[in-house]
């Protein structure tokens, strides 16, 4: 399928899980939760592609995150925006710290460039706990607009946003994935000597990448104040935003498009059921031991099983 | 605002203090991921543990914190073999050190820091000792026997390692290994024996760090994770490999927080490390004492 044609049908496909969803589920809780799997989708898509397609590890999604987040807050204190706009803006204010983040460290090994992720995210974290203006450490109310822009509640309605960003990703991640954008992240990834070597602009792809991703991350976080109505440092910049956007693709499968989507929806899943039976904090140490599990046992994820099983069904 | 000597002074002699703490916390981590290339972020988490395991034997033992941590690092010394075991098996040998290595050792730190929210909770816990409280006075320079006594027990740890690699037979086969395990191999030794070992000792420090943290302040679980930064900016900043490299580094960073928290406020302190660490990397990644 070419990039276009998958563009148009992911676009229908997209809306029409929105409008099945919309029009036959009455129960709020599953727009609540629903908003969270897929703002996971797109934090695991945004994550592959910098670290599934070009490898190097990014544990700073919580920052990039927290970062979109709060450019809504600020936007909202200024002049309120509707929300579309702002998640652009806190994609162009993200990307733009990808970019920064990428100028700085990428010239390094991949591990240091993963140390700087977790540094960056600390340092973010201090600034806005610093900034009385977005609340500081107590953290800041956002109060929603009473009505929901078209029709429907404003969760409804941040759900919908929210599938829409998801598919915008996807379709984003899945046009990489067969560019020559998308070999060139690869070579990067297999080995970026010899991909030098040959000719790759190994530099720029990567700011290409961490700005994309960031970007990306950003507009995840932008509609978070309007889904949470009450927004801190702590919660926003929380360590399970990196923990879950690393576990994702890694369970999933980094190596393609699919895999991102299916470890979110898994993942995400699971929490939300963990959630609300069994305890909060349970729900992470699962996360973690998954990740632990598959990372050892099923390094290529759920897709790698799959691509697994069935070359060895081909070969019989 | 005003710069009194008198504060600056203290501001710097407690950052020394400090520093050489940072050093008991850093050289884990400078031996596995300096020395072994072992990117081993889950430190902090083993670290955590140390406390926690130095709080629960404190409160109903009452035994000496600085002592339980002695006597917990066979214990983790077992544990970081047992970790290694694992990392070889499913990483190291495949040759897939990279991302799903680092993926691991993230889950663990992650998993670590669940796991003692679910045994201890999320408040506060502290040890008792007859030293945490009372204090020296040098003139207008107060030296707190709960920093001093710190200070003097890492120094102690960072200088015998340094003999026990500099002169004991694994030691420097610990050192042939982080420069050329091919070479080591070819020498008729096992470069994954040496590496099970130095990455026991490295988990091994852990427990005492761990111990000397909650002497000196109140700890919870999830203030490993302030670490990670200040632990691999003392490392890079040392030059990755050197204990005296890192040392220096450790001085560096514990005076400047300590600078910054007497001046600009505690909430800035976090900070510092960080960007201490994304300007080294930045400007010289070889170090202060690199080559």
């Amino acid at each position: 399928m070419g990039a276009a044609k998958f563009w148009a049908v992911s676009f229908i496909v997209s809306l029409m899980i929105l409008v099945v969803t919309r029009s036959q589920i009455e129960n709020e809780y599953f727009f609540f939760a629903g908003y969270v799997v897929l703002q996971y989708v797109v934090l695991a898509t945004a994550w592959n592609i910098l670290g599934g397609y070009t490898g190097y590890t990014n544990f700073g999604t919580g920052a990039f995150f927290a970062v979109g987040a709060y450019s809504s807050v600020v936007l909202q204190k200024l002049s309120p925006l509707p929300v579309p706009a702002m998640i652009l803006v806190a994609g162009l204010v993200s990307g733009i710290i990808g970019l920064g983040m990428g100028y700085l460290t990428l010239r390094l090994r991949g591990v240091f460039f993963a140390i700087a992720t977790l540094a960056m995210a600390i340092v973010a974290q201090t600034l806005i706990v610093n900034w009385d203006f977005v609340g500081g450490a107590r953290g800041i109310y956002i109060i929603r607009p009473e009505h929901a822009p078209l029709f429907g509640g404003y969760i409804q309605y941040l759900y919908s946003l929210m599938l829409l960003l998801a598919w915008f990703s996807v379709a984003i991640a899945r046009s990489i994935e067969r560019s020559r954008l998308g070999i060139g992240f690869n070579a990067i990834r297999d080995d970026e000597q010899a991909a030098e070597a040959a000719g790759v602009p190994t530099l720029r792809l990567k700011l290409i990448a961490t700005t994309l991703s960031g970007a990306l991350m950003g507009m995840a976080g932008a509609p978070l104040p309007y889904y949470v109505t009450y927004l801190d440092p702590a919660s926003s910049f929380n360590l399970s935003y990196a923990v879950n956007s690393v576990a994702m693709p890694m369970i999933g499968g980094m190596t393609s498009w699919v895999g991102p989507i299916i470890g979110a929806v898994l993942l995400g899943t699971i929490q939300q059921v963990a959630t609300v039976t069994i305890a909060s904090e349970l729900n992470l140490l699962i996360v973690g031991l998954l990740l632990i599990a598959f990372v050892i046992v099923a390094p290529n994820g759920i897709v790698g099983l799959v691509q697994a099983r069935r070359r060895a069904r081909g070969e019989r | 605002m005003e710069i009194s000597f008198d504060l600056l002074a203290n501001a710097v002699v407690a950052g020394l203090l400090l520093g050489g703490f940072y050093a008991a916390v850093t050289v884990g981590v400078t031996i596995s991921f300096g020395m072994l290339d072992i990117v081993n972020i889950a430190h902090p988490a083993f670290i955590m543990a140390g406390s926690f395991v130095a709080y629960a034997i404190n409160s109903t033992l009452h035994l000496d914190p600085v002592l339980i941590g002695l006597l917990m690092m066979p214990v983790f010394f077992l544990l970081g073999i047992a970790v290694y075991q694992i990392y070889y098996y499913a990483f190291e040998r495949r040759g897939e050190e990279s991302i799903q290595g680092l993926a691991f050792f993230f889950g663990l730190l992650f998993v670590g820091e669940v796991a003692l929210i679910l045994i201890f909770g999320v408040d506060y816990r502290f040890v008792e000792a007859p030293y945490i409280g009372p204090g020296l006075h040098l003139g207008v320079i107060e030296l707190p026997l709960r920093m001093l006594i710190p200070f003097a027990v890492a120094l102690a740890m960072v200088g015998l390692l340094q003999a026990f690699l500099g002169r004991s037979f694994i030691g420097r086969a610990i050192l042939a290994v982080s420069q050329d395990s091919l070479a080591l191999q070819l020498m008729a030794a096992d470069p994954r024996r040496v590496k099970r070992i130095a990455f026991g000792i490295s988990i091994a420090t852990a427990a005492l760090a761990g111990a000397l943290l909650i002497i000196i302040q109140p700890v919870e679980p999830s203030i490993g994770r302030d670490y990670i930064g200040r632990i691999f900016a003392i490392c890079v900043l040392g030059g990755m490999t050197s204990f005296p490299g890192m040392l220096a580094g450790a001085m560096l960073i514990g005076i400047a927080e300590s600078v910054t928290s007497t001046f600009y406020g505690p909430s800035w302190a976090p900070a510092v490390a960080f960007g201490f660490l994304l300007l080294t990397l930045a400007i010289r990644p070889a170090g202060i004492l690199g080559r």
